[in-house]
């Protein structure tokens, strides 16, 4: 662009943007209408806390680089103080129970200004393991202090009370707790997102790309760090107060390690790279905790695989998956590679059948072998013991491999092909 | 008297048995700046190793055998995964470590199931070793002394007097050069990581059957590798020791103790009823913190000395 020859348009709405936003309250508005089962509305309300949560953990490790592995820490403890100012609420004090969550992002905050003191004293592999013995810490402590923390119990409550907010809505139906959490969803995330567009959110960007130069230009990192940390554990104390008004109870499990390393696959699964990333993970995540772990006892290995794949294959996540795909569908060229996809596609659903096949087997031989060597399967009865349906599986495999080499090599040449057209019709 | 010597010689039993398992951690962070996440799950491997193979052919064949066959494994993650990660930055590799821990806890539950094994001392071993005034110390206890005192030992003459300790130590501080001078960088990477992991695997054979073979074994044990690493100064094998000695008999100590503030303050004078306020802080005894001593340990560490005991970089 020559010097000065920029035009300087003003544009007050940027309509792409608005379309986006609009398009998302709408989806949170209208979605009960179709999912309105009991059970698809707690689930729900789950998915959209969770989406909190990791939106906040994502602030750490997507726009700051810090990898926390306690991050349960300040949900868990916004938690409790939610639930126990919500205890209080029934006791008679004043205050509003859609606030509650508010409550919880304050609790979290003043936690992140105390430990975050410590942590993030470090950057990098450090300040992860001390994530992890403040996580173990507080953890341990909730076991100790039975008068706050409620014991292996935890604490309960009863989300009915105080004054109904316009006279109608007590909360007791799980709808109206569907629309709290998603107008808090939507305002968290409005507001997360706004935060990476505020200079700390830049610099945060910087700390991460560069700690160093950061330095030479004036900024002091672990102060960069430590403010971030307390938004971040705002945000996920928010999210804790609103899971203690979904599930009305709080227990030790809310601060433990598996609550923080639970928020930590989902994001990464999700997509750490972009902001909208952990919403997929968050989504994911559903399908996971909720749908699977109720078919198979094994959902935990099949996470565990579906992490260490992504982590290896796909460091970006789904999201950057979905990203990538953008300048081919700009370029009008998606329906070259279409075919490859829908081959991997293939490829990758029979490499799954023959793995959950083989691990449903193998699970049935060591965990229900009292139960006989008969497994049922999608209505029929396969004989885990005999030759033939572990012959199934090698032929599964092997099919799945042929597939997976061909789609592999389709994508390549596709790819690079259609890449490298669109980078010289750039340049050119 | 006789209540501080024997839980001195548990303290440091207890203490060896950690810096098994750092020494191997510690090895691979400050070589490749890696975070072994899993660490402890090799650990774990280890013991269900050593379980399979004893009863197969016996206790001392598997001390030998186990930890090689979790070495092979390490080396063989190291090869295969932590290296495709590697260009990702270290991020990635201890997320891919993370992962990993979750897939060997679930391989475990899905080979040997969910319960606690039945990995007993062997009979030779099942022994008291000596009596200290009326309590009895079991022999096994000073066998995993031995053996951890040995592995000291052996790390320390490898570390210093073969050719091979030489360029590890050499791939710590400067593996451009090392590499230029034509060794194979990434391979000593591998030996090192799947070295580590055969450590801790050693660790696995002895320390299963001196405490439980269970799949929760990894998790109870994996946090506080870390607090030892972190204590000890990152990357530094000596404060690794120390830390783990400390960790091990202040842990040893505490499980032990039941005095609280309470009992402090009646000797004091002062008389401490529930309706004081913060009772429950007051009431809790030495045994009751025993858990968090070593995270509040790391606490005042950071706090006061950021780069571990003997550690001589800031992270």
């Amino acid at each position: 662009m020559a010097q000065g020859a920029q035009k300087i348009v003003f544009r007050p709405l940027n309509l792409a943007r608005c379309i986006i936003w609009s398009g998302f309250a709408l989806l949170l508005l209208v979605l009960p209408l179709f999912f309105n089962k009991g059970f698809a509305l707690t689930l729900m309300c789950q998915i959209g806390t969770i989406m909190i949560f990791s939106l906040s953990f994502n602030m750490l490790l997507g726009q700051s680089g810090m990898l926390s592995l306690g991050h349960a820490v300040y949900s868990g403890l916004g938690a409790y103080f939610a639930i126990h100012m919500l205890n209080l609420i029934g006791k008679g004090w004043l205050f509003p129970v859609s606030l509650l969550p508010l409550v919880g992002g304050l609790a979290g905050a003043l936690f992140g200004v105390l430990f975050g003191y410590v942590t993030t004293k470090k950057s990098g592999t450090p300040f992860a393991m001390i994530t992890l013995g403040i996580g173990e810490l507080v953890f341990a402590m909730s076991l100790m202090f039975p008068e706050f923390f409620g014991g292996e119990g935890g604490v309960s409550s009863n989300r009915i009370a105080g004054e109904p907010l316009f006279g109608f809505i007590t909360f007791g139906p799980q709808i109206q707790v569907y629309y709290l959490v998603a107008v808090w969803l939507f305002i968290c995330t409005a507001a997360m997102y706004a935060f990476t567009h505020t200079p700390l959110g830049r610099i945060a960007n910087a700390v991460r790309d560069n700690p160093e130069r950061v330095e030479f230009i004036g900024y002091e990192t672990q102060r960069v760090r430590y403010l971030v940390l307390i938004i971040s554990g705002f945000f996920a104390g928010i999210a804790g107060g609103l899971g203690a008004i979904n599930f009305e109870i709080v227990s030790s499990e809310n601060v433990s390690a598996i609550r923080s390393g639970t928020v930590l696959l989902f994001t990464f699964i999700g997509g750490v790279p972009f902001f909208f990333g952990p919403m997929i993970g968050a989504v994911i995540f559903g399908f996971f905790i909720v749908v699977l772990a109720t078919i198979t006892k094994a959902w935990l290995l099949y996470l565990g695989l579906f992490f260490v794949m992504m982590v290896m294959y796909c460091p970006g996540g789904i999201a950057t998956l979905i990203m990538m795909q953008f300048p081919i569908v700009k370029a009008g060229r998606f329906r070259e590679i279409f075919p490859s996809y829908c081959l991997a596609v293939a490829a990758g659903l029979t490499l799954l059948a023959a793995l959950v096949f083989a691990v449903e087997m193998i699970y049935h031989l060591s965990l229900e072998a009292a139960a006989g060597t008969t497994k049922a399967f999608f209505g029929y009865d396969v004989e885990v013991a005999s030759a033939t349906p572990w012959l199934g599986v090698a032929l599964l495999s092997g099919i799945g491999a042929v597939l997976f080499v061909a789609a592999r090599r389709g994508i390549s040449t596709h790819w690079d092909r259609i890449m490298g057209d669109i980078i010289r019709s750039q340049t050119a | 008297m006789e209540f501080f010597l024997i839980s001195l010689l548990n303290g440091v039993s207890y203490g060896l048995l950690l810096f098994m398992l750092s020494s191997g951690l510690t090895l691979i962070f400050s070589m490749m700046g890696v975070l072994n996440f899993a660490h402890a799950s090799f650990y774990m491997l280890g013991a269900y190793f050593a379980y399979q193979i004893s009863v197969k052919f016996g206790f001392w064949p598997a001390l030998l055998m186990a930890p090689l066959v979790v070495g092979v494994l390490g080396a063989l993650v190291e090869r295969f995964m932590l290296r495709r990660v590697h260009k990702f930055g270290h991020v990635p590799e201890l997320l891919l470590t993370f992962g990993l821990a979750y897939l060997i806890e679930e391989f475990v539950h899905l080979i040997w199931g969910r319960s606690s094994l039945d990995y007993k001392v062997p009979t030779e071993m099942d022994g008291p070793l000596f009596t200290l005034y009326t309590t009895t110390f079991p022999m096994y206890r000073g066998f995993m002394m031995l053996v951890a005192v040995l592995m000291l030992l052996a790390i320390f003459l490898v570390l210093t007097r073969t050719r091979i300790g030489l360029v590890i130590q050499a791939s710590l501080t400067h593996p451009d050069t090392v590499e230029a001078l034509g060794h194979n960088v990434p391979r000593v990477f591998m030996l090192v990581f799947g070295g580590g992991c055969a450590l801790a695997g050693l660790a696995g054979v002895i320390g299963g059957n001196a405490f439980v073979t269970e799949p929760g074994m990894a998790a109870a044990v994996g946090s506080i590798v870390f607090v030892v690493a972190v204590v000890g100064g990152m990357g530094s094998l000596a404060g690794a020791f120390v830390a783990s000695l400390l960790i091990g008999v202040i842990q040893t100590f505490a499980v032990a103790m039941d005095y609280s503030f309470v009992t402090l303050l009646k000797s004091a004078g002062f008389v401490i009823t529930p309706d004081t306020f913060l009772y429950s802080l007051w009431k809790l005894t030495i045994a009751q913190t025993a858990p968090i001593l070593p995270y509040l340990f790391l606490v005042l560490i950071l706090i006061f000395r950021p780069r571990g005991l003997m550690g001589t970089r800031e992270g």
